[in-house]
């Protein structure tokens, strides 16, 4: 009995049934392993694009235009006699290469001022900072990238700005939402005790603090930037020709519905696959991050 | 009362600073907006009237305040492009985009509730995934693609729609209906996913408490418990969650516009982009987010006027 009790209360077992009980959450954790395994193959294809295809995603053959899907061109050809999986796999690069800038855009801008505006709070937080929060997310998410992507101009790197832009309030809130909670914690008020300068607590005792939820939302605000990305591809205000787009391509397939079908499934089906992948992972992290829902 | 009041009082600063940022997106444009409006071969005297119809020539504070003075009097200005005022034409799309709104809004109930309410009663069966499963696939699939879809099947493949030929509802009902039907449900079923979601957690959250099991201990239906007594106090935050929603969906609706040709608000900002008519694109956005927040204020009060706690909590803070 006694030895039985020294077991239990030695830490060395304890831990490691923890270890295992986490292994097994994140096992029976379906919508992470799902949605990781799907923004992974993903994330490959963007990596690895130009070597998983025989064809260059802009190698026009005007002898092959408009080709059912074959043994040859996987998911046939488009107008041009493009091969549509060449072009697929270049458009989950661009996709990711956007919509992370974006993300960087928004983290940069969104971070930093959310953890400011918490700490410090008063008039500047409570009538400024946060009004101006409040009147950029008046603005529809799409129709303020379209809008910023017009005055700034169509191309990778505006429709990177004008999508990360619509980002920062979001970040702003949940980062100055995290720091209001976090200031109420007695180890802030040790730390401000020990003489902690302003500067090292946001940075060393409360920034740490808020990124369990920032990369939820980040995971989600990847999502929400892939479909911004097509869609203001869509609209041509995105990344130009001949530069694959899986927005771009879906509005070139609009034109050939009746003689090429396939034109309009494989970007489309791109798109969502991508979207599940991140709206997964998203729901999964969340799960796998909260220790009250982890099991 | 006083809830009322702060929230209006909140909305001033909110207001000047959007007010702010619409000015602001013409001198985003980079270089001088006049030359870029009028392209290269523009000739210096249309370049300098051009100048002065957008006040480019004034400091920017006087620029701000002309611009807001001639705002509040509902003037946003006139197209660059044949001087027609940018509120008679936002008044002519806006009726075609309220329409296809409230008819996404009516397709997202029409699926969301009897699936909400299913997946909620059904806790953890195989009604409940298959619902779950659903609303997931639903928040990925981007609406323009189920749009491009649905074109491409009831449009070119069974001929069941037409894919354009817009007609005022007040004008012939039947042809409104079908080149609407086709872009209400496509943009609908994203919303369905994320009400239907919702209305579940929503649900489940009622129906563990004292006064669902004492309607049931009273004898009441399954059912009736359900949809008089729990789904009553489950709506508070669906009807929250559908309010943002209609204010997020104006995004939506532009691409959705687009794709099925529909001479509506979205179609307009995107037409004014392409051909450089900024002060139309301006006046878009600012209606835009002028209408998100309205509508928000009007979800406020509502939330406030079904739930006193609410209104009790926010008042005092």
């Amino acid at each position: 009995m006694a030895l039985a009790s020294g077991i239990e209360n030695s830490p060395k077992p304890q831990k490691a049934v923890r270890k295992r009980n986490r292994w097994y959450a994140l096992w029976r954790n379906r919508p992470l392993i799902i949605g990781g395994g799907v923004v992974l193959i993903v994330l490959l294809a963007a990596i690895f694009a130009p070597l998983l295809s025989p064809y260059g995603p802009n190698a026009i053959d005007t002898n092959g235009i408009l080709q059912a899907p074959s043994a040859h061109h996987w998911l046939g050809t488009d107008e041009l006699g493009r091969d549509e999986y060449a072009r697929i796999l270049m458009g989950a690069r661009t996709s990711m290469v956007v919509s992370l800038g974006a993300l960087i855009v928004g983290l940069v801008i969104g971070v930093p001022v959310g953890l400011v505006s918490g700490f410090y709070r008063g008039f500047v937080d409570d009538w400024i900072i946060m009004r101006i929060v409040d009147a950029m997310q008046a603005f529809p998410f799409l129709i303020l990238a379209l809008v910023l992507a017009a005055m700034l101009g169509p191309g990778e790197r505006n429709a990177m700005i004008a999508i990360g832009v619509g980002y920062v309030p979001i970040f702003v809130r949940i980062v100055r939402g995290q720091v209001l909670g976090e200031l109420e914690k007695e180890f802030i008020s040790a730390a401000r005790m020990i003489g902690a300068s302003d500067w090292r607590i946001m940075w060393k005792h409360i920034l740490p603090n808020t990124l369990t939820p920032l990369i939820v939302q980040t995971t989600l605000a990847m999502a929400s930037g892939i479909v911004a990305e097509a869609s203001l591809s869509y609209l041509g205000l995105g990344v130009q020709p001949p530069t694959s787009s899986w927005g771009t391509m879906l509005h070139d397939a609009q034109g050939y519905m009746g003689q090429a079908t396939w034109l309009a499934l494989a970007p489309g089906f791109a798109i969502a696959i991508a979207v599940l992948g991140f709206n997964l992972l998203g729901d999964g992290l969340q799960r796998w991050l909260d220790p009250r829902r982890r099991n | 009362m006083a809830y009322v009041a702060k929230r209006i009082i909140i909305m001033i600063p909110v207001l000047f600073f959007l007010s702010v940022m619409v000015f602001s997106l013409i001198h985003l444009i980079p270089g001088d907006p006049a030359q870029i409006i009028l392209g290269q071969d523009a000739t210096p005297q249309s370049l300098a009237a051009l100048r002065a119809q957008l006040g480019l020539n004034q400091p920017l504070p006087m620029q701000y305040i002309h611009w807001l003075g001639m705002i509040l009097q509902g003037n946003l200005g006139y197209s660059l492009l044949d001087h027609t005022p940018v509120s008679t034409l936002i008044m002519q799309r806006l009726p075609v985009t309220v329409e296809l709104a409230i008819g996404t809004v009516i397709v997202a109930f029409l699926i969301s509730f009897p699936l909400g309410i299913l997946a909620a009663v059904k806790r953890d069966k195989w009604e409940d995934f298959t619902a779950l499963i659903a609303s997931t696939i639903g928040l990925s699939v981007p609406p323009f693609w189920i749009g491009i879809l649905f074109l491409l099947f009831f449009t070119v493949k069974i001929h069941l729609f037409p894919s354009s030929g817009y007609v005022p509802i007040w004008k012939n009902p039947g042809q409104n209906l079908s080149v609407m039907i086709l872009p209400m449900v496509a943009t609908g079923i994203r919303e369905a996913a994320v009400l239907l979601r919702m209305l579940r957690s929503s649900l489940l959250d009622v129906i563990d408490h004292d006064f669902v099991r004492t309607a049931r201990a009273k004898g009441l239906r399954g059912w009736t418990v359900i949809v008089r007594h729990a789904l009553k106090n489950a709506m508070i935050p669906v009807i929250t969650t559908g309010g943002l929603q209609i204010a997020g969906l104006l995004g939506g609706l532009v691409i959705t516009e687009e794709i099925f040709s529909l001479p509506g608000f979205g179609s307009l900002l995107v037409n004014s982009v392409f051909s450089r008519d900024y002060t139309t694109v301006q006046a878009c956005a600012l209606i835009a987010a002028l209408l998100v927040v309205v509508v928000n204020l009007l979800v406020d009060l509502v939330y406030g006027l079904m739930d006193p706690r609410i209104r009790l909590q926010r008042g005092k803070s």
